[in-house]
C-alpha cells in the first residue's frame, strides 16, 4: 500500500480522510512528550495555568530521545509505549490536542476521545530509533528542560514512516490485523 | 590429606569497568548476526504486507545504527549485568559492584546512550543521570576468570513481564495457556516480533532470573532436552497463530523464538516466569 504524504498540524480534510490501516509520510511540526512530561501538561491544565507551548491543533509523539552526538540533530528517536499516556490523553484531547504518534494499543477510554474529539492516533516502528531519527531535520527543547530525555521538544520532521491506528471512526488496526491473521482460537 | 593450594589470578578493577563499558556501547550500538537473520528469515515469511515493511525498516534501522553510530533503539535500556566469576579469581584495585557500575556510567556517557534510571521508583523519579545503578546477578563458579554479559533491557518489553505460580496439576497444558494468554493481552506493547524467555520451577524469584538469562541463548537454538525443546516449539507456533504480528498490526510474526530454561522445584509449587524480549535482543559478553 502506497503511503499518503500529510502534513502536521493535520487540517479537519484530512483528519476526515484517514484510516486505521493507511500507512503515512509525515511531515511539519509534531511536539514530543512521554510520562514525566504528561504528569506536568495535565497538572497545569488542572491548575489552569498555562500550558508551555500551544497545544491547540498539535500533535505528540510519545518518545525520550537518546542524546544527540556532537554536530547531530538528536540521537535515536523511536516511539515508547503509549498505553502508559492512556491516563492523560483524554485530557489533552479535550485541550485541543488532535494526533498522537507511538506504539501499541489503546484504552477504550482513549478511543472513544479519539472519536469525540475527532483526532487521530498513529503508530511508528518501535526499536527502529536510529532510522525515524534520519527523518527529523531539526529539534528543539521547548519545556521541562530538568527532564533531560523527556523534556518536550519541537521537532521538524519530513516524511515520517507511520501507519494510522486510530481513527475518528472507531476503527483499530490492532484489532483488525489480529481478525485477519489469527489462526488460534484463543 | 595434602591441599592442594589452587593458584589465584588477579584481575583488575580498571579492567572490569573498561570491559563493562564496551559492551554496553556494542550491545546498544549493533545487532547480532542471529538476530538480523531471523528477522530477515520472517520479512521473507511475514504473510501480511504492513508487518513485512515494519521487518524491512528494522534490518534497515541496523544498517543505520551501524553506519551512524546510533543506538538501535532510543530506550539504550536499563543494564543488567551478570557476572560468572572464577572462584580463584581475586579481583584488585576496586570494588567489584563499584566498578561494574562505573563500567555503566562511562559506557552510556561516552556512547551518548539515553540515561533511564530514577532515583526512588514510586515518588521521586529523579533520572540519575548516568544510567547507573547496574542490576547485577553475580555467580560464583569454578575457574580463575570473569564472565560478563551485558543485556541493556528497555521498558516496553520489561513492563510486559509476567509470573504465574501453577499448580503441579496444571502441568505443560497450564503452561502453554498461560504463556499464549500473557502475550496475546501484551499485544502490541512489547515491541513484537518478539523473544520470549520461560523460566520453569526453582521459586518465584528463581523463575524470574531463568526467564532472563534464556533471552541470552542464540535466537531459535533448542534447548538441549527434547521435552523442553518441544514446549518451545509448540509454544512459538501458538504464538505466532494468535496474528498479533510485527509491532501488533496483525500478520504471522508475533514472536522469533521461545527459550525455556526448566529446574527442579517443590512439591507443592510450578512456578512459571514470562520476560519477554523486543525484536532487538541486545546483548554482549566478554571473558577476563
Amino acid at each position: 500500500m502506497e503511503a499518503v504524504p500529510i502534513t502536521m498540524p493535520l487540517d479537519r480534510k484530512t483528519i476526515k480522510e484517514l484510516t486505521a490501516g493507511t500507512p503515512v509520510l509525515i511531515s511539519g511540526t509534531i511536539y514530543t512528550a512521554r510520562d514525566a512530561a504528561h504528569k506536568r501538561l495535565v497538572e497545569a491544565l488542572k491548575n489552569r495555568e498555562g500550558l508551555p507551548f500551544v497545544l491547540k491543533g498539535q500533535t505528540i509523539y510519545y518518545t525520550g530521545p537518546s542524546p544527540a552526538r556532537p554536530g547531530r540533530i538528536i540521537g535515536s528517536a523511536g516511539p515508547t509505549t503509549s498505553g502508559r499516556m492512556d491516563i492523560y490523553t483524554p485530557r489533552l484531547l479535550a485541550a485541543g490536542m488532535k494526533a498522537m504518534i507511538g506504539k501499541g494499543g489503546r484504552s477504550r477510554e482513549v478511543r472513544e476521545a479519539l472519536q469525540k474529539y475527532r483526532a487521530i492516533y498513529f503508530i511508528a516502528t518501535g526499536g527502529a530509533g536510529a532510522l525515524l531519527a534520519q527523518s527529523i531535520k531539526k529539534a528543539e527543547v521547548v519545556a521541562y528542560d530538568d527532564l533531560g530525555p523527556e523534556a518536550i521538544r519541537m521537532l521538524t520532521v519530513d516524511n515520517f514512516p507511520a501507519i494510522v491506528a486510530d481513527d475518528i471512526y472507531g476503527n483499530d488496526l490492532f484489532e483488525q490485523g489480529k481478525a485477519r491473521y489469527r489462526k488460534e482460537k484463543g | 590429606m595434602r591441599l592442594i593450594t589452587p593458584k589465584i589470578r588477579e584481575i583488575k578493577a580498571k579492567d572490569i569497568a573498561d570491559t563493562v563499558a564496551q559492551l554496553c556501547q556494542r550491545a546498544n550500538l549493533g545487532l547480532d548476526e542471529d538476530v538480523l537473520t531471523a528477522l530477515k528469515q520472517a520479512q521473507q515469511r511475514e504473510e501480511s504486507p504492513l508487518g513485512k515493511e515494519i521487518l524491512h525498516q528494522l534490518v534497515e534501522n541496523a544498517r543505520i545504527a551501524e553506519d551512524k553510530n546510533l543506538p538501535l533503539c532510543q530506550d539504550c535500556g536499563s543494564a543488567v549485568i551478570f557476572l560468572e566469576v572464577g572462584q580463584d579469581a581475586h579481583v584488585v584495585g576496586g570494588e567489584l559492584e563499584a566498578v561494574v557500575g562505573e563500567g555503566v556510567r562511562q559506557g552510556y556517557t561516552q556512547g551518548y546512550l539515553r540515561k533511564s534510571m530514577v532515583s526512588q521508583p514510586f515518588s521521586e523519579r529523579k533520572n540519575t543521570g548516568d544510567n547507573t545503578p547496574p542490576i547485577i546477578h553475580t555467580e560464583i563458579v569454578p575457574g580463575d576468570h570473569i564472565r560478563i554479559v551485558c543485556l541493556p533491557k528497555g521498558a516496553g518489553s520489561e513492563n510486559m513481564s509476567r509470573l504465574a505460580m501453577l499448580r503441579p496439576g496444571d502441568g505443560r497444558e497450564g503452561i502453554i495457556d498461560f504463556v499464549v494468554r500473557a502475550v496475546d493481552e501484551a499485544g502490541a506493547s512489547p515491541c513484537p516480533p518478539l523473544i520470549i524467555g520461560l523460566g520453569i520451577g526453582a521459586t518465584s524469584e528463581g523463575a524470574m532470573l531463568l526467564a532472563k538469562k534464556a533471552l541470552l541463548r542464540p535466537i531459535g537454538q533448542p534447548n538441549p532436552d527434547p521435552e523442553i525443546a518441544a514446549l518451545e516449539n509448540e509454544l512459538l507456533s501458538r504464538i505466532n497463530d494468535l496474528g498479533i504480528g510485527p509491532m501488533g498490526v496483525g500478520g504471522s510474526t508475533t514472536a522469533l523464538a521461545v527459550h525455556a530454561e526448566a529446574r527442579p522445584t517443590h512439591i507443592a509449587c510450578l512456578p512459571v516466569a514470562i520476560n519477554f524480549q523486543c525484536h532487538c535482543s541486545r546483548h554482549k559478553e566478554a571473558r577476563l
